[in-house]
């Protein structure tokens, strides 16, 4: 069988909050401020195959968009390796690395903020093909004109500047330059929470179309898991920095098996499920800076036993191609 | 004998007098709401909704002016009163819950402060039986150890708590009509979960007319009795939730529900709408949906009336005739 093409073998994302001013001048009048660590991403293992589409859910705070920075090489995880085609990124020769870096972009939520303002659109899409060769500098015209063509844009405002284009039209832009420089492998960062119902629409049918088209291999983070099973092959359920279930999209919203993703496909409103009282699940969610001990999720967990206060559950095979992360499944063993 | 709504809203039309132009926000809007009873108002963003919102709770600040209409709570027009009885009216019989809960909370003052002081501007009662009437309202919205809680300012609290609290503020004059504009927009699922409940179970028991103002169908037609589609500061369909959500008569309804996910074969491209949403400055005359419409003719480019159809009301000249916007529907993108 063929290697994965990416794979992150037990990374980990610690983050350390420096005490901020007020926290500094409250520790000057007694309790003294401390450093505080948050484990962003908690040991995980994440392999993707070659034209595999993998939704990652889970609520805000849980280390989506870390571990999605992770995969692609804008962060260094605090621990754990990176795996390219099967072999080992940190030990590939210069050149290769920096081949494998390209094969691999992001797209991010805020295209504004993501979007250099000052940067006419031409130079956007069309800057990093040309240091990378991919296009010549009197062709690159040209080459930003297919691109932009191709994300369904008007190419004749590629002298444009970011403010000047809708939020629909700027998704397109931040697609546009990641496309550019010919990918292999993708990931789109809540691509569509800040547009409109009608434009997420729009922008997630170039999504599709481009996938077809190129064969992309993608990561597909969002909060919205009605989109996420719409796009996805496999998806992934993060709680608190750990990914508590895995498994093909049909059989997850089928079947959840973690307590956690039945709590979150229960509380999505859905248009066809008719008028509802709403049965939600308790508490909130922790403080990443002081996770609940054993099973992060046991504070809130209906079905919490003694041991999930104490040992934490192993992400575990518990059917073919399916992961759960839960005690409840060690008794079925 | 018809008995009169709790909030009626009659061809309300707010304008904004910008230097570029008017802008005509709310534009003819129409509904009305009984006790109890959940309306979801709809639509994407500018839309007009919040104005809708902010014009029913006299809110609406210059350049923005209410040129039309009325707005009715039990028969009484709120427009007509003065900006003292207006004031005593807010919070105490009708009151806004805000998508960032900093629009009600003041962050330099403790939330007992704030709480005991939205009960005593409406009503002569005790410091200490105000205080346990929030510590009630805090504990009824499901916040657990509420006199700790009264007890803390705003920026010790979660976003979801932070709400909660906006939620219990709102309801703690138990009003007759509450107007909530996109108040879980920000959470997460969980929390919007747990705040729907709250809401729900606050309007039944105090049998309060809720307006929900969101951008979500799916949370429409979870929660709301009624829903009222907005585009470009015109309502265009309206009528009981299941019906409207059912079979759409007006073709932007329909055309939003058929290209929810849930509504496509999973992976394939969905039914989307083509086009973006007018600019309201300098809207052109006739349906302002013409451009994105399938079933656009001649005669769109005059302006459609709100016809009604039985229960239900759609602005179309030539609306859908109540098929079902089902799953099954072959796709009208092709191309
Ligand atoms: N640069 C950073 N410095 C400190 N903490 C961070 C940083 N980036 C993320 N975090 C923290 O890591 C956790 C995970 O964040 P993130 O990956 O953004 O989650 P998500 O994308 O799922 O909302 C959060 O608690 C967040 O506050
Ligand atoms: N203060 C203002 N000045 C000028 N135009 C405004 C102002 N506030 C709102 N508008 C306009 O009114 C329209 C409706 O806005 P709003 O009710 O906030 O939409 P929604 O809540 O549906 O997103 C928008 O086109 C917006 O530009
Ligand atoms: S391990 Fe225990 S607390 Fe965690 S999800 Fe399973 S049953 Fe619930
Ligand atoms: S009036 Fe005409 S353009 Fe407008 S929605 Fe109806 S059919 Fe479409
Ligand atoms: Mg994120
Ligand atoms: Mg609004």
């Amino acid at each position: 069988m063929n290697a994965p093409l990416i794979e992150l073998r037990r990374v980990s994302k610690r983050f350390v909050k420096r005490p901020d001013a007020a926290a500094r001048i409250a520790g000057l009048l007694g309790e003294p401020a401390r450093e505080e660590t948050v484990y962003a991403v908690d040991r995980v293992d994440l392999a993707i195959d070659e034209g595999e589409v993998v939704g990652l859910a889970g609520e805000s705070g849980c280390g989506k968009s870390t571990l999605g920075r992770i995969a692609v090489g804008l962060l260094e995880p605090t621990e754990g390796s990176r795996w390219w085609r099967g072999r080992e990124i940190a030990s590939m020769p210069g050149a290769e690395r920096r081949q494998a870096r390209l094969a691999m972009q992001m797209i991010f939520q805020d295209s504004y903020a993501a979007l250099n303002p000052r940067l006419r659109v031409q130079e956007i899409i069309g800057e990093a093909p040309l240091v990378h060769g991919l296009a010549e500098k009197q062709g690159q015209a040209e080459y930003v004109a297919e691109v932009m063509q191709r994300v369904g844009l008007d190419a004749s405002l590629a002298r444009g500047f970011p403010h000047q284009f809708s939020g629909g039209q700027r998704a397109r832009i931040g697609i546009a330059r990641a496309l550019a420089v010919k990918p292999e492998f993708l990931v789109c960062d809540e691509a569509l929470a800040a547009l409109d119902v009608s434009i997420q629409a729009q922008v997630l049918n170039l999504f599709i179309d481009l996938r077809a088209e190129f064969s992309l291999t993608c990561l597909f983070i969002s909060h919205d898991l009605a989109v996420v099973r719409h796009v996805s092959d496999r998806v992934l359920i993060m709680y608190l920095g750990r990914i508590v279930e895995s498994a093909p999209t049909e059989e997850i919203y089928a079947a959840p098996n973690h307590p956690y993703t039945q709590a979150l496909l229960e509380g999505v409103p859905r248009l066809d499920s008719g008028r509802r009282t709403y049965i939600p699940i308790r508490g909130e969610i922790p403080s990443p800076l002081a996770p609940p001990s054993g099973c992060h999720f046991h504070p809130r967990c209906p079905h919490a036993m003694p041991i999930c206060r104490e040992a934490q559950p192993a992400l575990k095979e518990i059917a073919p191609g399916r992961l759960s992360a839960c005690h409840l499944n060690d008794s079925k063993g | 004998m018809p008995s009169i709504p709790t909030l009626a809203v009659e061809g309300l039309r707010t304008h904004f007098f910008a230097r570029a132009g008017v802008v005509k926000a709310v534009d003819d809007v129409s509904f009305s709401l009984g006790a109890g009873r959940i309306m979801g108002l709809v639509g994407e963003s500018g839309s007009g909704k919040s104005v809708t919102g902010y014009s029913i709770m006299g809110l609406v600040d210059p350049p923005g002016r209410i040129v039309a209409g009325r707005v009715l709570l039990d028969g009484q027009n709120l427009l007509a009163l003065a900006p003292d009885a207006l004031r005593a009216m807010r919070g105490k019989r009708i009151a806004m819950i805000f998508q960032d809960p900093v629009m009600t909370l003041n962050p330099v003052l403790r939330i007992d402060t704030q709480m005991i002081e939205a009960i005593r501007a409406h009503e002569r009662i005790g410091e200490r039986a105000a205080r346990e009437r929030a510590r009630e309202a805090l504990a009824r919205v499901g916040i657990a150890s509420p006199d700790e809680r009264l007890r803390a300012y705003p920026h010790q609290f979660s976003g979801g708590m932070r709400q909660r609290v906006a939620i219990a503020i709102a309801f703690l004059n138990r009003p007759e009509v509450i107007i909530a504009d996109e108040p879980t927009t920000a959470l997460d699922v969980t929390i919007q979960g747990q705040i729907l409940y709250e809401v729900q179970r606050l309007c039944r028991e105090s049998r309060t007319a809720l307006l929900w103002i969101t951008h979500d169908l799916s949370l429409v037609a979870a929660i709301a009795d009624e829903v009222a589609v907005m585009y470009a500061g015109r309502l265009v369909e309206q009528g009981e939730a299941d019906a409207v959500l059912r079979a759409p008569l007006h073709p932007y309804t329909r055309g939003l529900i058929l290209s929810l996910p849930s509504r496509n074969e999973r992976g394939k491209p969905l039914r989307q709408i083509p086009g973006t949403p007018p600019s309201l400055l300098g809207l052109p005359s006739g349906c302002a949906f013409r451009d994105r419409c399938p079933r656009a003719t001649e005669a769109c480019l005059a302006e459609p009336p709100l016809s009604t159809i039985g229960a239900r009301a759609v602005r179309c000249f030539h609306p859908h005739q109540g098929e079902p916007a089902a799953s099954e529907e072959t796709s009208g993108s092709a191309a």
